[in-house]
This record gives C-alpha cells, sequence and structure tokens, in this order.
C-alpha cells in the first residue's frame, strides 16, 4: 500500500511568546509560511479548513492554498474541510479547479462540516436545513468533478442545464473526499458519490472506527465503484519529548475546548481525560516523534487506512513551536511510519 | 418474562450506539429510518450485528419500546398515531447552538413538547445527555467502580421504571427524575449535559440544575 501524510490547519491564531495573541492577518501569513515549510520538511499534503471564528481567522482558505502553491512544485494542496453546504458547489468547484490549475494539478476537497457551523447564519442557512443542503450539494458537485456540460435540479440552488463549468482541469477530476466524524449514513453517501472516506477522530479509542472503514469499501463494492483510500485526520502536536509536547499542547487544547464545549457537546477536557486521550488507545498525537510515529502506524492498520492527516496547531501555540512540530512531522515522524509499515 | 422488544427509530451518530448497546444487554432490536431497510442492510450488518432493519412502521408495531434517535427537527415525518399506546424513550435533543434554532422547541423542555406531539404514547427522557462516542465507551456492567449514572425523567413511574432498567442494561447507573418537566435538567446547557458523572456527582449537578429552573 502506498502510504501519504498531510497537514492539517485551521487557521489557529497564533500567539507570541508571552502569550499575546498575533493579528488574524500574520496568522494568515504565518499559515502560508507553514504550507511552504511543510513542503521543504517532506509532507505529502497541506490541508486548510474553513472556519470564520476569532480564534480560526480561515474562511478563505483557498486563497492562502494558491499563496502556497505559488512557493512550491510537488506538496499537494486542499481544503480540510469545505462546509459545503453553506456554500456554493459550482463557486467551490471553481476555486478549486482554478488551485489545481495554479498548481499543476495537486489540488484536493475534503468536503464536510467539522463540528462547525458558524457558516450557517453568517451565509443565511438554516441549520436544519443542513441534511438536505448537504446531499444536494455533494451530489452536484460529483457532478461538476467529473468535468463535461453538467445538468441538474433541485432545491438549494439554481438548476444547471448542460452547463459548461469553467474552468476545464487537464488531467481529469481532482481526489474528493467527504470527511465524516460517526454518522454511517455518511459513509454510504461518500461510496455512493464515489468520493474517498475522511474519518475525522477527535476523541476517543480510533479502533472503534474500524467499522466505517469496512462498511465503506463494501458500500464501493455494492455501488459498483472501485477500491478507493481511506484518510485518517486527528488532531495533535509534535516536540522533542513527549513532556515538552504535551507541556504546549494542553493547556491549548484544554481553553479551545473549554471555549467550544457548550455548542459542541464536548466535555470539559481534564488533565486525565487529556492523559487517555494522548495514550495508545486515546485520538491525540501529542508526544515525541517515535510516539506519534507508533501511533500512526498502529492506527492507519487497524484502519485500513493509508492516509493520515496531522490537525496541527491550537489557537495560542507561536508559529515557532508550530515550524518546529511541521519539522518533526516531515522529518522524523513521516519516515519512522514508513519503515513501521514496511 | 421475554425481554423487551425495541425499535430504534433513526440510524445516524445515536441510533446505531444505542442499538448496539442494547443488543449487548439481551434486547431484541430493530432499527429504522425514513426509508427503506434494504439501505440499511450494510450498515446493520457491519455494524450494528443482531437488529433487524425494518420500515419504521414494522418496527414499532412490534416493538415494547421505541427509541427516537432522529434529528429533533425530523419529528414532524413520524405519523403520531404509529406510536399510539407505545413507551417511546426520548433520546432526542434541542439545541439550537448546534443546531439551529426550532420555534415550535423555544420554549419549555423539549421532552414535553415531544409528549405533547405524541399524545397516545407515554414519552420517557433519556439517553440524550452523553455524547453517542461516550456512550459506548464508557458503559460499564453493574457494580463496576467506575461506572457512571445516566438520567431517565419522566410522569409515568412504571414507564420511568422500564426504561430505568434498559439504561441499566445497558451500562449506566439510572438516575430517576420525578417528571418530564425536571428533564430539562439534562437538556443541553444544563449541568449534566455532555459530562460523564459518576452517581453521587450527577445527583448533586442534577439537584442543582433543577433548583436553577425552579
Amino acid at each position: 500500500m502506498t502510504y501519504t501524510f498531510g497537514l492539517d490547519t485551521f487557521g489557529d491564531r497564533n500567539a507570541d511568546a508571552d502569550g499575546k495573541p498575533l493579528s488574524h492577518a500574520q496568522t494568515i501569513r504565518n499559515v502560508a509560511e507553514e504550507g511552504v515549510f511543510a513542503e521543504q520538511a517532506g509532507v505529502d499534503f497541506f490541508g486548510i479548513g474553513e472556519h470564520h471564528t476569532e480564534y480560526f481567522p480561515m474562511p478563505a482558505g483557498d486563497v492562502v492554498l494558491a499563496a502556497i502553491a505559488a512557493r512550491t512544485e510537488r506538496i499537494r494542496l486542499g481544503s480540510a474541510v469545505t462546509v459545503l453546504s453553506s456554500d456554493d458547489p459550482v463557486r467551490v468547484y471553481q476555486r478549486y479547479a482554478t488551485l489545481n490549475a495554479i498548481s499543476g494539478g495537486r489540488a484536493e476537497v475534503i468536503l464536510g462540516r467539522g463540528s462547525s457551523i458558524e457558516s450557517f447564519p453568517l451565509f443565511g442557512y438554516d441549520l436544519a436545513d443542513y441534511e438536505e443542503l448537504f446531499e444536494e450539494k455533494a451530489t452536484l458537485f460529483a457532478e461538476l468533478v467529473k468535468g463535461g456540460p453538467v445538468t441538474w435540479t433541485g432545491k438549494t440552488r439554481a438548476p444547471l442545464i448542460g452547463q459548461d463549468v469553467v474552468p476545464h482541469t487537464e488531467s481529469g477530476p481532482f481526489p474528493v473526499w467527504i470527511g465524516v466524524g460517526g454518522n454511517p449514513q455518511s459513509v454510504i453517501r461518500a461510496a455512493r458519490l464515489g468520493f474517498s472516506l475522511a474519518l475525522a477522530i477527535i476523541g476517543g479509542p480510533p479502533a472503534r472506527f474500524a467499522a466505517y472503514s469496512q462498511l465503506f469499501q463494501r458500500a464501493l463494492e455494492k455501488f459498483g465503484h472501485p477500491p478507493l483510500p481511506v484518510m485518517v485526520h486527528s488532531p495533535g502536536h509534535v516536540a522533542a519529548t513527549d513532556e515538552q509536547a504535551k507541556a504546549e499542547f494542553w493547556p491549548r487544547w484544554r481553553d479551545i475546548i473549554t471555549l467550544v464545549a457548550p455548542e459542541r457537546g464536548f466535555a470539559i477536557p481534564t488533565e486525565e481525560s487529556f492523559d487517555a486521550e494522548t495514550g495508545p488507545d486515546g485520538a491525540l498525537y501529542v508526544g515525541s516523534p517515535e510516539t506519534v510515529a507508533q501511533k500512526i502506524a498502529t492506527n492507519l492498520r487497524v484502519l485500513g487506512a493509508s492516509r493520515f492527516d496531522l490537525k496541527y496547531g491550537m489557537p495560542g501555540l507561536t508559529h515557532e513551536q508550530l515550524m518546529t512540530n511541521i519539522e518533526l512531522y516531515g522529518g522524523q515522524v513521516i519516515p519512522r511510519v514508513r519503515d513501521l509499515l514496511s | 418474562m421475554q425481554p423487551s422488544r425495541l425499535a430504534v427509530l433513526g440510524a445516524g451518530h445515536v441510533g446505531p450506539v444505542i442499538a448496539r448497546l442494547a443488543i449487548k444487554a439481551g434486547y431484541p432490536v430493530a432499527i429504522a429510518t425514513s426509508g427503506d431497510p434494504e439501505s440499511l442492510a450494510l450498515i446493520t450488518e457491519l455494524m450494528i450485528p443482531g437488529a433487524q432493519p425494518r420500515w419504521a412502521r414494522d418496527a414499532v408495531a412490534e416493538a415494547d419500546i421505541v427509541v427516537l434517535a432522529l434529528p429533533l427537527h425530523r419529528l414532524g415525518e413520524i405519523d403520531p398515531g404509529l406510536l399510539n399506546g407505545k413507551l417511546v424513550a426520548d433520546a432526542m435533543n434541542y439545541w439550537p447552538a448546534a443546531e439551529g434554532v426550532i420555534e415550535a422547541f423555544s420554549r419549555g423542555g423539549s421532552s414535553e413538547i415531544v409528549a405533547r406531539r405524541l399524545a397516545g404514547s407515554t414519552v420517557v427522557k433519556a439517553l440524550n445527555h452523553i455524547g453517542y462516542h461516550e456512550l459506548e465507551d464508557r458503559a460499564r456492567p453493574a457494580g463496576a467502580p467506575d461506572r457512571r449514572a445516566a438520567a431517565v425523567a419522566g410522569d409515568d413511574h412504571a414507564a420511568v421504571a422500564t426504561i430505568a432498567r434498559l439504561v441499566d442494561g445497558i451500562g449506566y447507573d439510572p438516575v430517576r427524575l420525578e417528571s418530564l418537566r425536571a428533564g430539562r435538567a439534562i437538556e443541553p446547557g444544563g449541568p449534566v449535559f455532555g459530562a460523564v458523572l459518576p452517581l453521587d456527582e450527577f445527583e448533586r449537578a442534577v439537584r442543582v440544575g433543577a433548583r436553577s429552573l425552579a
């Protein structure tokens, strides 16, 4: 199996060494630097997740990806994730097809929602319509990425009749994934549309997602599609030692989860729960390169996955800490995981 | 006595978890969505082994307990007549911060409103306040030192007792709240929503929550 390794960011707002938040603008410039550095460090993919908050000021990640594309040659670039339900599938296709052109065919898209919902009121959508919006728009998106004139009618946007949507791609469809958090019907939908599966695992034992991976492959067979890759996306932080990584990450993790817990139904983290999540059976990849590499290798095997994306950073970490994380991930973690899996 | 038969309505995040736990506890379980059971065949085979995928109408007709595990805004798609005479465990939440505002649920406890809509059913509020991942991870057999508590709220004592047995069976110490109204203490924004607490801490937190509602 060919394995690929990515880094994802939500544009987590940086702090300086004294803990003072940097501006949104500086954070965005830092993300561009981090993307360029990821290629130099040996990372295969760099993803930017759409968010619209004060602490994740990253609503237009595709613009940042274009800046990274202009300064890199090899690294693949994509969304992680695009909140398709509150966007126009035609525009999403056009932006990423443009990124694909600029980057010479390196664009990817991960569709989903994450657990963030702030784009719905911002763009005038009703969360109660989430399911219908996603179903219709994902179906249209599947038509758009095939290329050629598109005919589509639905309730959530204007119909298209034999519409040529530009720009055309040079070498066929770019990769599209659907991010899934735990709803088996979303797995079935990804298979039906012929998209790859991204398992967003942000809490609890990753092994429980093995059934989703099996469900995906069986559903692909049922719908007559060839096998497609499965990705694991999980948060983490790599530093020189386990102690240092945990000491840097824990207060930032605690603060952000405590902040978003009321609207996302997360439990407030404790040092005990953090230890469990960073341990061998937890969902967080926080530690030394060896610790993180062992955990990634184990879970890729258990989950039948060929791609791992580390969601690096957290609001309040410094740009320097993130650059060290990227250097260790690309230079030590990825080669070690490849060794372990070969 | 035959174990109660469960119909779980909803196969999203929550339904399959409750179905798996109930099967493990020895309950016969049917699961249904708004559509064809054929579309659930793979999901049940791989993720809920032992559960029967059914049309909702058939699953409910044969069930002693109906578990509502669908998004609250889709409740209107269920014909209340279908649930007449049934014991209904409402595991749904009205959670505007996460799922949007639903005008009809914006005042009062959500299960009280569900109970008014399902006037021919006996409604108990349960299995709504622990996250779906944790519900499975934190389940423990009776007597385990790290067992956690889960609330069962309702106006009908026999119905509450039946659902308390279910909650106990799937791995939690049941805490009975004396009315559906008291169940407001376990709703989103309340003191135990999303928290997974041992019995003593849970009872303390719920009492504090109930006082703030009074």
